[in-house]
């Protein structure tokens, strides 16, 4: 099945195979390996993306059901060369450990402070709550982010 | 979205056993499927087609790994497409669906998309949209909604998942079902033969067993004229999100004292102890030997079973303390 959507501002064309997730497809099919492929049951967040202007685990997104849809994953927060301000605060904080998890912190803290940019720590916390760090490396991400960034 | 059949069941025992908790507490609406059992060996073929705008062809040989999927824009269109398709999967906001798709080998082959239909993503007055996602019901006036929304996965879980889809999954763990047992809310289903209502407490029959019909799909859930306002949620897990109840529950009292609790995850439905209801409704000022009583009717009518989240002796401790609390917050 051919389907037409939007990734990253650019209109793509992907063939899809049965129920595939919108993450294999992204990684598979697009060349897009930032999100990640983890727990597969929308429990980690590693692949968080922006699909449609809502914060969604790409795994539990039909691919076959996103014709029309516009996507929004890791690779498309930075513009060339300039990062988000999120991966610049991350950088800076060291907030980054085996980086797994990176990414979909970066989508979904993006995602919330591009709406609050002034989160408090509690609030981040909060938001962050569907994101899972195996290397629990929570406080420096919080650090990193919290009060405002850039 | 996902489904209703013992095979389901059986298999969630098996594979969600401690590594992979299913996310039956969000989201999706269940049309009357027929879970195939699938032969994982077999080659899955990358090929399907999709059905134009509900424009349905006859439907041709299906193909194992395909899918065929209809993206109806209006309910009518929807309900079209269900009576052509009776055993299609309803595909909500896809959190149930697909973990059974990627962890469980599940392979629909025909798909009605939910997405498109405007119509369901609307609450007016007591009248609660299929489509309505947990993250929209967060902001519910109704206190007791809006804390459950809250409790339901993630963000990201509560952006997807809808209140249809958490009826359809029809999880005994579902984080709106208590509320909507113990305000026995009407459950709006409709089909190509028109509309119909059916009370919370004969809507869900079972474990993720509902009275849903084929080619049926669920429309909103109606609230009764008069809700209390004196309302709580809770529910008892390992941690404060993304989180599969161990038990939860939510309590309901009117200013004159009428009471309503319904406990979940700890009976294959919802429980309503009505003697409970009956013993702390006739107290205005209930004492705390009264609260205590309360207590311990609830934690006698609840039917809990020991699985890999807790022991049924741990359920039945957790429904006591927990319906205890919830009283204390409404009175």
């Amino acid at each position: 099945m051919q389907i037409s959507l939007t990734v990253n501002g650019e209109a793509r064309q992907v063939t899809v195979g049965g129920a595939d997730s919108l993450l294999k497809i992204l990684r598979d099919e697009l060349g897009l390996p930032g999100s990640k492929n983890a727990c597969e049951q929308g429990e980690c967040g590693s692949c968080s993306v922006i699909r449609d202007g809502k914060l969604v685990c790409a795994c539990l997104v039909m691919a076959a059901d996103c014709e029309d849809s516009n996507v929004t994953t890791v690779e498309g927060l930075s513009v060339g060369d300039d990062r988000h301000p999120v991966q610049e605060a991350m950088l800076r904080a060291g907030a980054v450990q085996c980086g797994f998890c990176t990414p979909g912190f970066v989508v979904a803290a993006a995602y919330y402070l591009d709406r609050n940019p002034d989160a408090a720590a509690d609030d981040l916390r909060e938001e962050l709550a569907g994101n899972i760090c195996r290397c629990t490396g929570y406080g420096s991400i919080v650090r990193a982010l919290a009060g405002g960034i850039g | 979205v996902t489904t209703n059949t013992q095979l389901a069941e059986t298999r969630d025992e098996e594979r969600f056993s401690r590594h992979r908790p299913c996310k039956s507490a969000v989201a999706c609406a269940v049309g009357d499927d027929r879970l195939q059992a699938v032969d994982l060996d077999e080659p899955i073929q990358a090929t399907a087609r999709i059905v134009e705008q509900a424009v349905l062809p006859t439907p041709g040989p299906v193909r194992f790994g395909g899918v065929d999927i209809a993206r109806p824009t209006s309910l009518e269109e929807a309900t079209v497409c269900l009576d052509r398709w009776p055993d299609a999967t309803i595909l909500a906001g896809g959190t149930d669906l697909m973990v059974e798709v990627n962890l469980a080998g599940r392979r629909p082959e025909r798909i009605v998309s939910l997405r498109r239909v405007g119509e369901l993503d609307v609450v007016d007055g007591r009248r609660i949209g299929a489509g309505v996602t947990f993250q929209a019901l967060e902001r519910s006036p109704h206190a007791a909604l809006a804390q459950l929304a809250r409790t339901v996965g993630s963000p990201q879980i509560r952006a997807a998942g809808t209140i249809g889809g958490n009826l359809g999954t029809a999880s005994p763990a579902g984080d709106s079902l208590p509320f909507l047992a113990a305000l026995d809310a009407d459950i709006e289903v409709a089909s190509s033969a028109g509309t119909r209502v059916v009370p919370f407490a004969d809507f869900m029959t079972g474990v993720k067993q509902t009275s849903l019909r084929r080619g049926e799909l669920i429309t909103a859930a109606i609230l009764p004229a008069h809700v209390p306002s004196r309302q709580a949620f809770a529910k008892v897990g390992v941690r404060s999100s993304m989180v599969i109840s161990i038990v939860s529950g939510c309590v309901l009292r009117r200013d004159d004292g009428g009471t309503r609790i319904a406990m979940g995850a700890v009976g294959p439905t919802m429980i309503r102890p009505r003697a409970a209801e009956q013993m702390i409704s006739a107290e205005r000022n209930p004492t705390a030997a009264a609260c205590d009583e309360f207590s311990r009717l609830v934690a006698q009518a609840v039917t809990p079973i020991t699985d890999h989240r807790a022991t049924a002796e741990y359920r039945r401790h957790a429904t006591a303390v927990l319906a205890r609390r919830l009283l204390e917050r409404v009175l």
